[in-house]
């Protein structure tokens, strides 16, 4: 027996998820609000969709090409970016400029920065505000809407209720309203969370300290006092499930360490709370949420978790809270 | 009584079908036996014999060289062939003694007390020691060192660790099935020397069958309980038994013994009986041959010294090619470059695979998915403390708690990324303490 056999470091096993299987993962729970979206928007958004996703995949396989660099395509995270940033948009919107935000995602968010894993930012989420500064009007028009148009007159619930009109939840929990592409329906999106929770994919934390914190700040200062058909109605508006849900919870932007994740959830929270009851727009979910982004750093600084048997040091600060 | 865990860890394919109905059999030695002189942790044995000595079965052929030390005994009758360096499962070259077998196996006499109650604790912890016992469960610290804490009536509990949380191996599950009195009797040893100890038999509730056995042994013992454990790796882990069984944590810098428990594994407890009751120096122990290479996975009585390759002969050899050769589990286990090492008191199994999963896959980009951190049961970040490894930022590698990875390989195993995380860690550790050391 003089063969010589591999040698490596233990441990000589490995569990069956890659990244690739994951971000296979996430694209399966957005079909259901996708699936939706096109139900709801029609074939527009449809074509919208591959539009961004290819544009997404070409940006990062010829960014790569030109740089030398090995094609990181496989790993299908430029996939899940364009299948983001295309439910961040409404239905209407230009193709041209759904490729400029592709563009801006994948080369300037996330490959500049070093690519997969090194990106400090949410790439679909930097896109959307990219395109919400430099093409408000087109970002905004929910007009064309197939259904229901006269209820709405092409507002979204949101923007209804800041001026102090009324919205039917019901519909809300649906999606049967304007809005962006994948935002609209509640359920479809929440149909898909539960996978990624069964899958393990993500877990309640981040997601669940979000919409508590929010749920309390609109309680507190949504000026409604405890009005629970206003409180819902903020909950299913907008991005937030999509946000608190798909991309709050991003792994690459969020915090690794656990009190980080909650600290995460509250700052989310409490932003998404500001930016709707006392800046301009209905919407604050993706600032909130690429602003939590950039606080990450300094969050995990101060949420070093104890390992296990280090007991708390005397006079040594609380961690975390 | 509920079944007790700890937190973080991981369900890798256990494997353990392979072997765990195979009774275990008598395996005689056809080649030269090699007795490294480090089998333990601590100075190393000195040799009480000389190149061409004739040396009976049990025969003591080199001594403990100080307190943290444990003698080796011969597992066969022949003669000294050799003193010199051989190659050992963890890849080191280390001093070993050779010994030709006659085939005959004679025995030298052995001392057996029948009356073990009217042994002094002193006696007792002598007997051990002159048997050679250290932990068998693969860290190899001598018993009578663990069996002497400064405040022996400080111990409340003493844990048999029959968790056998790594894949694959099956020698303590054997035992269990087969020889559970012994294990009765090696605990009923231990707790004589502690007179405020409970002890526990800390079982994997994938063995219900031994959970079954050890209860019915046990029923009218009033200092003795079995206690089913969670199906989860690494439950074995001395930290993660402890938390489990007692519910007290205690970090790298401690003992058992400062959280009041002493741990030892299932074929140390039988070393122990053997010991004291027959006299009988630490020879045999049960070994495992398994993997899906294997023709005929089986787990077998050795002589400590016996080569890896007659093992292999003996379960029919290979069926498939097989990539990996492991001394030990696929966790924590020792990849051999090749079969001519020999069995030590610590090692428990070979293991053929036919694929190698550590190298079958390119790491990837860290996505930060923290998988790592739930899977590790010391709670720490691995990401982050492998980033600061491979980066020689030792400062944040010790204030990110690295110092107490307990190598337990979790957190390489569930990254979707591929990383070597266990080995980045691993290997700094090891710098930071030999820095330490040094100051």
């Amino acid at each position: 027996m003089d063969q010589t056999f591999h040698v490596t470091s233990n441990p000589h096993v490995r569990a069956k998820d890659d990244t690739q299987r994951i971000m296979l993962y996430v694209i399966i729970s957005l079909l259901p609000a996708t699936g939706f979206g096109i139900f709801n928007f029609g074939v527009k958004a449809l074509l919208l969709i591959v539009i961004t996703i290819a544009t997404c995949v070409c940006s990062e396989y010829i960014y790569e090409k030109l740089l030398h660099k090995k094609s990181t395509i496989g790993d299908l995270s430029a996939v899940v970016t364009g299948l983001l940033l295309a439910l961040n948009l409404p239905s209407s919107f230009p193709w041209w400029m759904a490729v400029l935000g592709g563009v801006f995602a994948i080369v300037v968010v996330k490959m500049l920065f070093g690519g997969l894993g090194q990106n400090f930012m949410n790439p679909a989420l930097g896109a959307r505000c990219f395109l919400m500064i430099s093409f408000t009007g087109a970002m905004t028009n929910f007009s064309e809407y197939p259904g229901y148009a006269d209820v709405f007159s092409g507002a979204t619930p949101l923007a209804t209720l800041k001026a102090g009109g009324s919205v039917d939840s019901m519909r809300m929990l649906l999606g049967t309203i304007p809005g962006t592409i994948g935002e609209t329906s509640v359920i479809a999106l929440l149909i898909g969370a539960i996978f990624l929770i069964l899958m393990g994919v993500i877990d309640l934390t981040i997601p669940g300290t979000y919409i508590l914190t929010f749920a309390v700040f609109t309680l507190l200062f949504g000026g409604h006092g405890f009005d629970t058909g206003f409180l819902t109605a903020e909950l299913c508006g907008g991005g937030l499930m999509l946000g608190a849900f798909f991309m709050a919870t991003d792994y690459v932007t969020s915090p690794i360490t656990p009190m980080g994740k909650v600290l995460f959830g509250i700052c989310l929270g409490t932003l998404t709370g500001i930016f709707r009851f006392f800046g301009a727009s209905a919407e604050g979910v993706s600032y909130a949420i690429i602003f939590s982004n950039l606080l990450v750093p300094l969050i995990e600084r101060v949420t070093i978790p104890r390992a296990f048997g280090i007991k708390k040091e005397r006079g040594a600060k609380t961690d975390g809270k | 009584m509920g079944v007790k865990t700890f937190k973080g860890g991981v369900h890798p394919y256990d494997g353990k079908e392979l072997s765990k109905s195979k009774p275990v059999r008598e395996l005689l030695p056809k080649g030269n036996l090699v007795y490294p002189l480090s089998q333990h942790i601590g100075a190393p044995a000195t040799p009480v014999v000389q190149v061409g000595d004739t040396v009976l079965r049990g025969q003591k052929i080199a001594e403990a060289s100080g307190f943290v030390s444990s003698p080796i005994y011969s597992s066969v009758s022949g003669i000294v062939r050799a003193i010199e360096p051989r190659r050992v499962a963890v890849g080191d070259m280390v001093n070993s003694i050779v010994i030709e077998s006659d085939g005959n196996f004679l025995e030298t006499g052995f001392t057996e007390h029948e009356d073990i109650d009217a042994l002094s604790n002193e006696e007792i912890i002598g007997l051990i020691r002159d048997a050679g016992v250290v932990g068998m469960g693969g860290a190899g610290f001598p018993t009578h060192v663990k069996l002497s804490p400064k405040d022996p009536d400080s111990i409340e509990y003493i844990i048999a660790n029959c968790a056998e949380c790594e894949p694959y191996l099956t020698s303590d599950y054997r035992r269990m099935i087969e020889e559970p009195e012994k294990l009765v009797e090696g605990m009923r040893i231990v707790l004589k020397l502690f007179p405020k100890a409970q002890g526990v038999f800390g079982i994997e509730d994938n063995k219900p069958d031994c959970i079954k056995k050890l209860s019915e042994l046990v029923k009218d013992e009033r200092r003795m309980s079995v206690q089913p454990l969670m199906t989860k790796y690494p439950q074995g882990g001395e930290r993660q038994l402890i938390h489990a069984v007692t519910g007290r944590d205690i970090n790298s810098k401690m003992l058992p013994a400062d959280a009041g428990c002493i741990v030892d594994n299932v074929e140390t407890l039988v070393a122990i009986y053997n010991g004291v009751r027959f006299g009988k120096p630490l020879m045999n122990r049960i070994f495992t041959v398994t993997g899906d290479a294997v023709a005929d996975p089986r787990n077998f009585s050795i002589c400590i010294g016996t080569d890896f390759s007659e093992l292999l002969e003996a379960a029919d050899g290979l069926h498939t090619e097989a990539k990996k050769m492991i001394a030990g589990g696929p966790m924590m286990g020792f990849a051999l470059f090749d079969l001519h090492i020999p069995t030590t008191k610590t090692t428990s199994a070979l293991l053929c695979l036919s694929e190698d999963e550590a190298s079958k896959y390119e790491t990837t980009a860290c996505i930060n998915c923290g998988r790592c951190v739930e899977a590790c049961p010391e709670q720490l970040v691995p990401s982050r403390l492998a980033d600061y490894a491979e980066h020689k930022q030792f400062d944040l590698f010790e204030k990110w708690y690295g110092l107490e990875c307990v190598e337990c390989g979790s957190c390489s195993f569930g990254c979707p990324a591929r990383r070597h995380l266990a080995q980045s860690i691993k290997s700094a550790k090891k710098l930071v303490l030999a820095s330490k050391r040094k100051k």
